[in-house]
C-alpha cells in the first residue's frame, strides 16, 4: 500500500475494497483516469462563453442547466499542442470546493475497475507539468493509464491566480 | 447555545437599540410618560429575561437601570449624568451581550459594581429630598423573586426572602385559623389545607407598603400603568403574532432560488419568442406573471426600513453635542423608508462617518452660530426617499458650509489640478475633490479643527455597492450630501453591448449616455498621439476600447472609427468605452465568479442570460482604476507614471502620511495610524511637570517631540499628529506635513535609532518611517503595560507571520500589548518548520501575500493536519476585498482583518480567543 499513500485524498474512500473505479479519458492520444467519485457528469459543452484576461487554460464559461460551470482546456493544461480539425469535444463535470467546472478532454472512454495495489509512482523523469497533476500511473494491458489528481488540476490554478 | 438564548439575544439587542433612541428622546422631553413608560417596560422585560435564563451580571445591570428609571416616574428630575448613566448601563449590557454571544451562552465574569453602585448612589439621591424610597410594581417583583439566586445583598427596592417566607408563613397561618371554625367555613373553602396564593400575594404587597410607607399615589398610579402596560402589550402581541423570525440564510436560499426561476422564465419566454403559434404561449404567460409576483415578493422579505441603519444615530449626534459643546438637533424623515437589507449592512458606516463629520465640522459652535445671526441649535437633516430603481438618502446641515478657496488651495498643492483648469470649474465640480484619496485628510490640515479621516473612503464604500454620491455646499448656509445607491445588490439592471464577437453586460448605473460615432458624423474619434478622444459638448471625453482594455484579439476588418460609446461616470472619472454594438438592457442576477477568474478585476461577476448563454458583468469600478488615473486628470501625469513604472509590482499599498520633523528630509508614519491632525494654537500648549501639555476634547494630551530640532513655534499654531488608543490621544509635534501618497512601503535600510524603523523609498525620495510604537510609552509611560497587566492571567500563545519587517515591527507590540506571547516568524516555511518542531499556539495570525508560499496555501496546509484543525487562524491583508475574505474562508481562516486594523485585529482575536475559551469552559 505504499503507492497508496503517495494520493492524498484521491483514492482513500475507495482502498477499504482494494478496487478503485476509474472513468478513462483520452487527452492527446494519451489515456487518463479520473476516480469516478469525483466525476458528476460527463457533457457535450456548448456556447462557451470566452472569458478575457483569465489564464490561458481557461476555456470560457458556459451554462450547464442553471449552473455557470467554469471549463478548462486540459490540452492547454499539459502543454499539449491544440487538436487540430473539426472534432467534437466532451467535458467532464466536477465539482470542486463549491463551484463547478468543466475539464474538456478529447474522448471519453469507459469505466475501469482497478486494484489499489496496481498503482506505481510517477516515473521520476515525467514532465513536469504532468507530474504536477498526476496521481500514479497504472500499468493497463497495452497501454499506461496517468491518473488524474483532481484536486491538484484545479487547486494548482486557484492558487496560481491568487498569487 | 440553544434557541431560547439566541431568541433573547436577537431580541433584546433590538430592544436596546430602541431604549437609546427613546432614553435620547426622553432626554428632551423628560415629561413625556409615554417614552418614559415604553423604556421601562423593555429595560424590565430584559432584566426578568435574564433572571429566567440565569444570567446574573446582566439582570443586576438591568435592575439598577430600571429602579433608576423607577425614580425618573415617580417624577425625579431628569438629569443630563442620569441619561447618560443608563446610556452607558446599556453599552455595558450591549458589551455583555455580545461577549455573551460570542461566548455561545456563557456569561462573562466580570464586576459591574462600578456602574450599579453609580446608579443606586444616583437613585438614592434622586429619591432623599423628595422623601420618596424605592417603590415597585408589584407583580413585577413577585416574578423577578422566582427566579432569583440567593447569593447577593438585596438591590435597593427589593424584599427578602425571609420577609417573603414570613408572608407565606403568617399567610397560611391565618388560613389554618380559618380551618379551626369548620362548622362556618367548609361549605365556602372546600381545601381548608391549601395556600391561599391571593391572600399571599396581599401580604406581600401589604408588606412592601410598610417598607414604603410614603408610597401614596401607589394604588392609583399603578393601576394606571398596569392599563398602560396591558394596553401595550397587547399591542405588541398583536404584532408579534402576525410575523415569525427567519434565517437569513434560509431568505437568501430563497432568494437564489427564485433569481434561477427567473432565469429559466426568461429562457422560457426566448424559446417561445422564436415559434409563433405555440401552445405554451398562455401557461407560460401565466407562469411568467406568477414568477414575477414571486420574485417581488421574496424581495420584499429582504427589505428593511433604513431607519434600522439610522437607530444608532441619535445617540451618537448626543453624545458627540456633548463632547464639542454643541447643540444639535437630528431631523430624520423618511425613517421607513425600505431598501435590501444587504445595502443597509453597507452603508451603515459611512452614513454614520457623514453624520459625525457634519456633526463635528458641519455645524459651527453656538457662538459663532449667534455670530452669524442663526439659531444657537444646528440641525442636521437625515432624508431618505425612493426615486427610479434607487434610494436617495440626503445628508443636509446648516453649517458653515465647505471652504471654496482652501478647497481650491488644496487641489493645487496636491497637484491634482492646475490654477488654469481650476478657473473654469464650476464650484460643484471642485467641492468633488474632497472625495479624492488622501485629499480630505490633506484638507484638513489647514482648517483649524480638521474633516475626519476619509472621505474618500465614505466614497469608495459606496461606490461598491454601486452607489454614487455628491454634494452641494454654500458658504455659510451648509452642506448637503446625496447618495444614490441601487435598491438591490441581487438584481442589477445592465446594459448588453458587444466587442469582437464577445457580448458583455454593463450596469447601468454607470452608464450616462451612449453616442454612435461614425466617420463622416458629427462624433467622430479623433486622435491626439494614438490616444482615441471624442468632442462632446465642447469637452474631451478620454476614449478606450473595450477590446484593447480585456486584451481581445482585435480583428483587422473592423473600422475602428465605427461603433458605439458607451459615456461612463465612475467617481469623478468620466469616459468613454468603444464598443461593437448595443443590444438592449437587461435586468440580471449577479452570480458570483469562480475563484479562478475573480482575479480579474474587470468584471464584477456573470449570470446566464435569457437565451441561456453567460455573460461577463463589467465592473466599471475595474475599468475606471484599469484606466485610471491618466484619465482622471492630465494633472496627474506624475502619478500615472509612478503606477506605470511599479508595473506588475502593486502589491499592498498603503497611504503614508508624510512630514517634517527636526530635519528637511522627509518622515513618514501610515496614515491609518493616525487618528487626526490637529494645529494648536502656541498659547494653547502649557507646561507641566516637565512636559507640555494640550488641552484636547476635555482631557490633557501629552505632546511628544520625534527629536529635539523640532522647531518650537513662537507665535501662529503648532501642527501635530494624534494618535488615540483606548481613550488616550499623544500628540506627536512636527514642522510641517507635507502630504499624503499612497505608496507600496518597502523599507530598505532598516535603523538602529530607537523610533525610527528604517528607511524607504517615497515618492523618489529618501524618507525615515518612524515607529509610532517607540513614542507611545513616551506620552502614557503604561500604554502598553496597562492593557498586559490586566490580561497577564490570560496570556496565550500567538504566532504571527509576516514576510515585511515593517508590520512584524509594528504588529509584533501590538499584539505583546493585547496580552498575547508573540512568536514572530518572516515567512511560511519558517512557520512550518516551527510548527513541526512541535511547538504549539492557540492563534496564528498569518499575512496573505508572501512569497514562495502565501497565506491562503499556509491556511489549507494547517487545516488539512489533524493537530491544527481547531487553531484559530487569522488572515491579514491590505487587500480586503469580498472575494479575497471569501477566498480567505475557504481556506480555512476564522477571520479576515485588514492590515492596520488595528483595533479590528485586536477584537479578532479576543473574539477567537474567548469563544474558544468557552468552549473550553
Amino acid at each position: 500500500m505504499t503507492a497508496t499513500s503517495h494520493t492524498p485524498g484521491a483514492a482513500a474512500n475507495d482502498s477499504h475494497s482494494g478496487q478503485i473505479q476509474y472513468v478513462t479519458v483520452f487527452i492527446g492520444g494519451q489515456l487518463f483516469g479520473l476516480p469516478i467519485h469525483k466525476v458528476h457528469d460527463v457533457f457535450v459543452p456548448e456556447s462557451m462563453t470566452r472569458v478575457p484576461l483569465s489564464a490561458p487554460e481557461v476555456a470560457g464559461v458556459l451554462n450547464l442547466r442553471g449552473r455557470i460551470v467554469t471549463a478548462i482546456n486540459m490540452r492547454r493544461r499539459l502543454g499539449l499542442p491544440q487538436r487540430e480539425g473539426n472534432h467534437g469535444i466532451m467535458a467532464v463535470g466536477i465539482e470542486y470546493r463549491g463551484e463547478s467546472y468543466g475539464l474538456i478532454i478529447d474522448e471519453v472512454g469507459e469505466v475501469l475497475n482497478l486494484d489499489a495495489a496496481g498503482r506505481e509512482a510517477n516515473p521520476a523523469n515525467l514532465d513536469g507539468r504532468w507530474a504536477e497533476i498526476s496521481g500514479g500511473v497504472h500499468r493497463l494491458s497495452g497501454q499506461l493509464m496517468v491518473i488524474l489528481d483532481v484536486e491538484r488540476v484545479l487547486g494548482r490554478m486557484q492558487g496560481d491566480m491568487a498569487a | 447555545m440553544d434557541d431560547l438564548l439566541r431568541e433573547f439575544l436577537t431580541e433584546t439587542n433590538e430592544s436596546l437599540d430602541t431604549v437609546d433612541v427613546e432614553l435620547v428622546k426622553f432626554e428632551q422631553e423628560p415629561n413625556n410618560a409615554r417614552i418614559l413608560d415604553n423604556i421601562f417596560r423593555l429595560v424590565h422585560t430584559i432584566k426578568g429575561t435574564c433572571g429566567f435564563l440565569g444570567l446574573p451580571r446582566l439582570e443586576a445591570l438591568a435592575h439598577a437601570a430600571e429602579t433608576l428609571m423607577g425614580k425618573f416616574r415617580e417624577g425625579a428630575a431628569v438629569t443630563e449624568e442620569a441619561v447618560s448613566l443608563v446610556l452607558q448601563t446599556i453599552d455595558r449590557i450591549k458589551g455583555i451581550l455580545a461577549e455573551l454571544e460570542a461566548a455561545e451562552g456563557e456569561e462573562p465574569k466580570g464586576e459591574d459594581r462600578d456602574l450599579i453602585s453609580q446608579l443606586e448612589a444616583m437613585s438614592m439621591a434622586e429619591a432623599a429630598p423628595r422623601k420618596e424610597p424605592p417603590k415597585k410594581d408589584k407583580k413585577e417583583t413577585a416574578g423577578t423573586l422566582v427566579a432569583q439566586v440567593l447569593e447577593r445583598e438585596l438591590r435597593p427596592g427589593e424584599v427578602s426572602l425571609d420577609e417573603l417566607e414570613r408572608a407565606f408563613r403568617e399567610t397560611a397561618v391565618e388560613v389554618e385559623v380559618a380551618a379551626d371554625e369548620p362548622a362556618a367555613e367548609e361549605a365556602a373553602a372546600p381545601a381548608p389545607a391549601g395556600i391561599d396564593f391571593a391572600r399571599v400575594a396581599a401580604e406581600i404587597e401589604a408588606r412592601m407598603k410598610q417598607a414604603n410607607p410614603d408610597d401614596k399615589q401607589g394604588k392609583a398610579k399603578s393601576a394606571e400603568e398596569g392599563e398602560a402596560e396591558a394596553e401595550a402589550k397587547s399591542e405588541k402581541g398583536s404584532v408579534s403574532s402576525q410575523s415569525i423570525r427567519v434565517n437569513v440564510e434560509t431568505l437568501e436560499h430563497l432568494m437564489t432560488m427564485v433569481s434561477e426561476l427567473v432565469l429559466t422564465r426568461n429562457q422560457l419566454l426566448e424559446i417561445v419568442r422564436r415559434h409563433e403559434d405555440s401552445e405554451f404561449k398562455v401557461p407560460l404567460q401565466r407562469l411568467s406573471n406568477v414568477t414575477a409576483e414571486l420574485q417581488e415578493g421574496v424581495m420584499k422579505t429582504r427589505m428593511q426600513p433604513i431607519g434600522n441603519a439610522w437607530q444608532k444615530l441619535p445617540r451618537i449626534v448626543r453624545d458627540l453635542a456633548q463632547e464639542l459643546g454643541k447643540q444639535i438637533e437630528l431631523e430624520m424623515v423618511g425613517a421607513d423608508t425600505e431598501l435590501d437589507r444587504q445595502v443597509l449592512e453597507l452603508i451603515k458606516d459611512p452614513l454614520t462617518h457623514m453624520v459625525r463629520n457634519s456633526a463635528d465640522h458641519g455645524l459651527e459652535r453656538p457662538e459663532d452660530r449667534r455670530k452669524n445671526g442663526k439659531t444657537e441649535k444646528g440641525t442636521i437633516r437625515l432624508a431618505a426617499y425612493h426615486e427610479g430603481g434607487h434610494i436617495i438618502i440626503e445628508i443636509a446641515d446648516d453649517g458653515r458650509g465647505l471652504n471654496l478657496d482652501r478647497i481650491k488651495q488644496k487641489i493645487v498643492e496636491n497637484g491634482l489640478a492646475g490654477e488654469a483648469e481650476l478657473e473654469k470649474m464650476s464650484e460643484s465640480q471642485i467641492y468633488k475633490y474632497i472625495f479624492a484619496p488622501g485629499f480630505s485628510t490633506a484638507a484638513k490640515v489647514t482648517s483649524v479643527s480638521g474633516r475626519g479621516v476619509g472621505m474618500d473612503v465614505v466614497r469608495t464604500n459606496i461606490e461598491t455597492i454601486g452607489g454614487t454620491v455628491d454634494l452641494k455646499s454654500t458658504q455659510g448656509k451648509g452642506t448637503t450630501f446625496t447618495i444614490k445607491i441601487p435598491l438591490t445588490l441581487a438584481i442589477v439592471s445592465t446594459l448588453i453591448v458587444e466587442s469582437c464577437g464577445d457580448r458583455f453586460a454593463i450596469p447601468q448605473l454607470s452608464v450616462v449616455e451612449l453616442v454612435r460615432v461614425q466617420n463622416n458624423s458629427e462624433h467622430r474619434i479623433e486622435r491626439i498621439k494614438d490616444t482615441p478622444v471624442l468632442r462632446l459638448r465642447n469637452k474631451l471625453l478620454p476614449l478606450v476600447p473595450l477590446a484593447g482594455l480585456l486584451k481581445v484579439d482585435v480583428s483587422a476588418e473592423k473600422s475602428e472609427d465605427e461603433g458605439f460609446i458607451v459615456v461612463m461616470q465612475v467617481g469623478n472619472v468620466t469616459f468613454g468605452l468603444v464598443v461593437d454594438g448595443v443590444f438592449h438592457t437587461e435586468e440580471i442576477v449577479v452570480k458570483p465568479m469562480s475563484k479562478m477568474l475573480r482575479h480579474i478585476t474587470m468584471f464584477s461577476g456573470n449570470t446566464i442570460l435569457g437565451d441561456g448563454s453567460v455573460i461577463m458583468i463589467v465592473d466599471p469600478n475595474g475599468v475606471a482604476s484599469a484606466i485610471g488615473t491618466a484619465v482622471a486628470t492630465d494633472a496627474l501625469d506624475n502619478h500615472a507614471d509612478a503606477d506605470a513604472a511599479r508595473g506588475v509590482d502593486n502589491d499592498a499599498k498603503i497611504s503614508m502620511l508624510l512630514f517634517r520633523a527636526g530635519s528637511p528630509e522627509p518622515k513618514a508614519v501610515p496614515l491609518s495610524l493616525v487618528t487626526r491632525l490637529e494645529e494648536f494654537e502656541i498659547e494653547k500648549i502649557e507646561h507641566s511637570n516637565g512636559r507640555d501639555l494640550v488641552q484636547y476634547r476635555g482631557s490633557l494630551m501629552p505632546l511628544v517631540y520625534p527629536n529635539y530640532d523640532v522647531r518650537r513655534r513662537e507665535e501662529g499654531t503648532q501642527p501635530m499628529l494624534v494618535f488615540s488608543d483606548a481613550g488616550r490621544s499623544m500628540g506627536l509635534v512636527v514642522d510641517e506635513i507635507v502630504d499624503i501618497v499612497e505608496e507600496s512601503l518597502n523599507i530598505q535600510v532598516g535603523s538602529d535609532v530607537p523610533g525610527v524603523l528604517g528607511s524607504a523609498v517615497i515618492k523618489g525620495k529618501a524618507t525615515e518611517i518612524l515607529d509610532i510604537g517607540h513614542y507611545l510609552p513616551l506620552a502614557f509611560e503604561d500604554w502598553f503595560k496597562r492593557k498586559e497587566i490586566s490580561s497577564a492571567a490570560l496570556t496565550r500563545k500567538l504566532l504571527f507571520l509576516d514576510d515585511s519587517a515593517f508590520f512584524r515591527n509594528m504588529l509584533g507590540p501590538v499584539m505583546k500589548a493585547a496580552g498575547f506571547d508573540v512568536t514572530v516568524c518572516s515567512s511560511a516555511t519558517e512557520a512550518m518548520r516551527l510548527l513541526g518542531e512541535g511547538a504549539a499556539f492557540d492563534v496564528i495570525v498569518s499575512d496573505i501575500e508572501m512569497p514562495v508560499v502565501n497565506g491562503f496555501e499556509f491556511a489549507e496546509m494547517l487545516r488539512r493536519d489533524a493537530r491544527f484543525k481547531n487553531t484559530p487562524i487569522i488572515a491579514l491583508s491590505a487587500l480586503c476585498t469580498p472575494a479575497s475574505i471569501e477566498r480567505g474562508r475557504q481556506s480555512g481562516f476564522d477571520e479576515y482583518v485588514a492590515k492596520f486594523d488595528r483595533p479590528g485585529l485586536i477584537a479578532a482575536l479576543k473574539e477567537i480567543t474567548s469563544a474558544d475559551y468557552g468552549i473550553a469552559a
